[in-house]
């Protein structure tokens, strides 16, 4: 058969500092060819390139709902920015035979100003939908936002949760041959996430060809056969889903109970604060013993801040490593001393449930400038308790509290021989 | 549909934008909407700019200091002027920052980048149509009887289009590489004004000028400004300027097309 997508030897570089580059003001620039002409030349031959995506060849059969894994920074938004027309490939092409629409977020262009309907014929002009066919599915867009008695007000008084369901709605209702989607699943409830896999699924029946980015593991496998795991701009694997995710999904498995900097000009932050250490460690004994389910944690990690006084706080976020975002706990608020600082957080025990989490350390400045996000600072592990009963199969959820349950007697014995006669 | 490193220099496509034409209509559209939705008199303000800087012209430099108006009253003349001008100038103003501005439509989304600068213009093609209305009094009220040089007034309008396109898709983009082009253009709109016969006849400067009159030409707004006045008022056109605003103005569009299409790649990188 022939394919509907077709690429061969795609890359994209980036210039490192291509920043600072392409920021000069005016007068820097006329400066620069004034006093040396060659100068401009010199320097794009000296700053050092990255490779955002090298050598990538794959083909798209019709029909086929294509996955794309990998952590961050492995080239699957560029690749889609490509795919999209967003960007232009330094090398290589790419051949795609069909309409292509693509989500690489929800509700581009929406205007907080203008109301729902407004911004649905916007939005899917903005995807390249023409006018008549929005109209003809008008009410079908609607109707799937379940938002219909708030589509005449404007948007910039809908919860999220409201705008987010438009905004897929738009989406969902483009009808393609191609159709790139990025992540965009990662908001909203589960039970309208659902009704977009399901959507999405629907798309993909219909013969259409997607091409998906997510970090939802249950996602991608719900919907894709064939998944490509890209890591540092090239592809490692390319192949089955159910083969490929469990590869994938384990790497991060590769566990991390503490992390130390000893040379502050390589740690993670910036001239402001600089993170030292990390580690976590059960509460129980030593220390060292393992972490199960009924084991209380302890995350701790230490950091040089630079500014006296500064006003900081620190999140923690934790993720399962298949990438489902567990909680996010913030520090108070206040002024803190220059120096070397501890941070010290307790997650209780009967809390988490038995898998693989990943933790992420954020430093804030004055409630809202974000020092340093350093994703992945620890992964461990958290094994399952003997269990009694006769019970054991996975327990199911991401956590696993311990909650009180309280039984009593409403009704003495001798009544339920009542309700039985009448 | 092939995607692949392009060339320099590239073709227009101008297929690609005509197939995004309604695209170019719903960006107007919601910049028009959201212009009028977030002020208080909303699209009252569209005529009241003009008749606002109208006013303190006429006092300050008609009747103060008597700027000649070629035997119209000044504030006639003056509204006359300035309403092409004001087109003009939030036209180049508002298609200059218009890329800057939807950089976050420029990064998750294709369509042809074009059309940014091109909705810009027309969202201001129609506040010029609405303040026009208010002329169509004035020259009733002051009795100034139409010539067959109005005709000239729908070729002259496109002319004063193209050219605030030309200089607007130019600024823009360079606008994206260089934010100095956001904070000097208003400066330059300025300085522009005054060199443009938008307060004063033309002729004082032809006769300062003598022989080098034409040099005064070169600004293409002196040919649209004073014949867009011609056209309204009477007189006689001068076909010299005229020629210059349409050749300036056709060779500026033209080579910021090309140089429009020739950066766009680059826009998702940098913006």
């Amino acid at each position: 058969m022939k394919p509907i997508v077709k690429v061969e030897n795609l890359s994209k570089q980036y210039r490192i500092g291509a920043q600072e580059v392409s920021y000069q003001t005016l007068r820097d620039a006329l400066a620069g060819v004034v006093r040396n002409p060659l100068g401009r030349l010199r320097r794009r031959a000296q700053s050092p390139v990255v490779w955002a995506l090298e050598g990538i060849n794959f083909e798209v059969q019709p029909g086929e709902v294509l996955g794309l894994v990998g952590s961050n920074g492995a080239g699957k938004s560029t690749l889609l920015k490509i795919l999209s027309r967003i960007v232009e490939p330094t090398t290589g092409r790419a051949d795609l035979y069909g309409r292509v629409g693509s989500l690489l977020e929800v509700g581009t262009g929406f205007h907080p100003e203008l109301t729902g309907r407004e911004n649905t014929f916007l939005n899917g002009a903005m995807l390249g939908m023409k006018r008549a066919e929005i109209t003809r599915k008008f009410d079908e867009i609607v109707a799937f936002s379940e938002i219909e008695r708030f589509i005449d007000t404007p948007v910039k008084h809908y919860s999220s949760g409201m705008y987010t369901r438009l905004a897929f709605a738009v989406a969902a209702h483009l009808e393609p041959e191609i159709l790139i989607v990025d992540e965009v699943l990662a908001v909203g409830d589960a039970a309208f996430q659902k009704k977009c896999i399901g959507k999405m699924g629907d798309v993909a029946r219909a013969g259409r060809t997607v091409l998906f980015v997510s970090h939802n593991m249950t996602a991608v496998r719900s919907l894709c056969e064939r998944v490509l795991w890209l890591d540092k701009g090239r592809i490692i694997e390319d192949g089955d889903a159910d083969r490929i995710i469990p590869i994938y999904t384990q790497r991060g498995t590769v566990v991390a109970l503490e992390q130390l900097w000893e040379d502050p000009s390589t740690a993670p932050g910036n001239e402001k604060v600089r993170i030292r250490s990390a580690n976590v460690k059960p509460l129980t004994g030593d220390g060292n013993g393992e972490m199960t389910i009924e084991t209380p944690l302890q995350v701790e990690f230490e950091f040089w801040n630079y500014v006296p006084e500064a006003v900081l706080n620190f999140t923690m976020h934790l993720y399962t490593v298949e990438g489902s975002y567990v909680f996010a706990t913030a520090s108070e608020v206040e002024p803190r001393p220059r120096g070397l600082l501890r941070q010290v957080v307790k997650i209780p025990a009967n809390f988490l449930n038995d898998g693989a989490y990943s933790v992420a350390i954020q430093i804030v400045e004055d409630t809202s400038n974000t020092l340093c996000y350093q994703a992945d600072i620890l992964v461990f592990e958290v094994s399952e308790a003997p269990r009694s009963g006769s019970w054991f199969g996975k327990w199911p959820g991401i956590i696993r509290p311990k909650l009180e349950w309280v039984s009593e007697s409403v009704t003495a014995d001798e009544d339920i021989y009542e309700y039985e006669r009448e | 549909m092939t995607i692949q490193p392009s060339k320099p220099w590239s073709a227009l496509d101008l297929g690609d934008l005509w197939a995004y034409r309604e695209l170019l209509y719903f960006l107007t559209w919601r910049d028009l909407k959201v212009r009028y939705k977030q002020t208080l008199l909303g699209v009252a303000w569209v005529v009241l700019q003009p008749l606002m800087i109208t006013l303190i012209f006429t006092v300050f430099l008609g009747m103060l200091v008597r700027v000649p108006s070629d035997g119209f009253p000044y504030a006639l003349f003056a509204y006359a002027g300035l309403l092409p001008w004001m087109f003009f100038s939030s036209a180049v103003t508002a298609s200059a920052n218009s890329l800057v501005a939807n950089a976050h439509l420029i990064t998750k989304v294709y369509f042809p980048r074009l059309i940014v600068p091109t909705a810009a213009v027309a969202g201001r093609l129609v506040d010029f149509a609405i303040a026009f209305v208010i002329l169509a009094g004035l020259l009733v009220y002051y009795r100034v009887g139409l010539t067959w040089n109005v005709l000239m007034l729908l070729p002259l309008v496109s002319l004063t289009m193209l050219l605030a396109l030309g200089c607007g898709m130019l600024l823009s983009a360079l606008n994206v590489k260089y934010r100095d082009i956001g904070v000097a253009l208003p400066v330059l709109i300025q300085l522009w004004m005054y060199v443009s016969p938008v307060v004063y006849p033309p002729g004082l400067v032809f006769a300062k000028l003598g022989r080098w009159g034409w040099l005064y030409s070169l600004n293409p707004l002196v040919g649209i400004i004073d014949g867009f006045r011609v056209a309204l008022l009477g007189g006689t056109f001068n076909r010299f300027a005229l020629a210059v605003s349409t050749a300036v103005t056709l060779v500026l569009l033209v080579y910021s097309a090309f140089m429009f299409r020739r950066v766009e790649k680059g826009f998702a990188d940098v913006i």
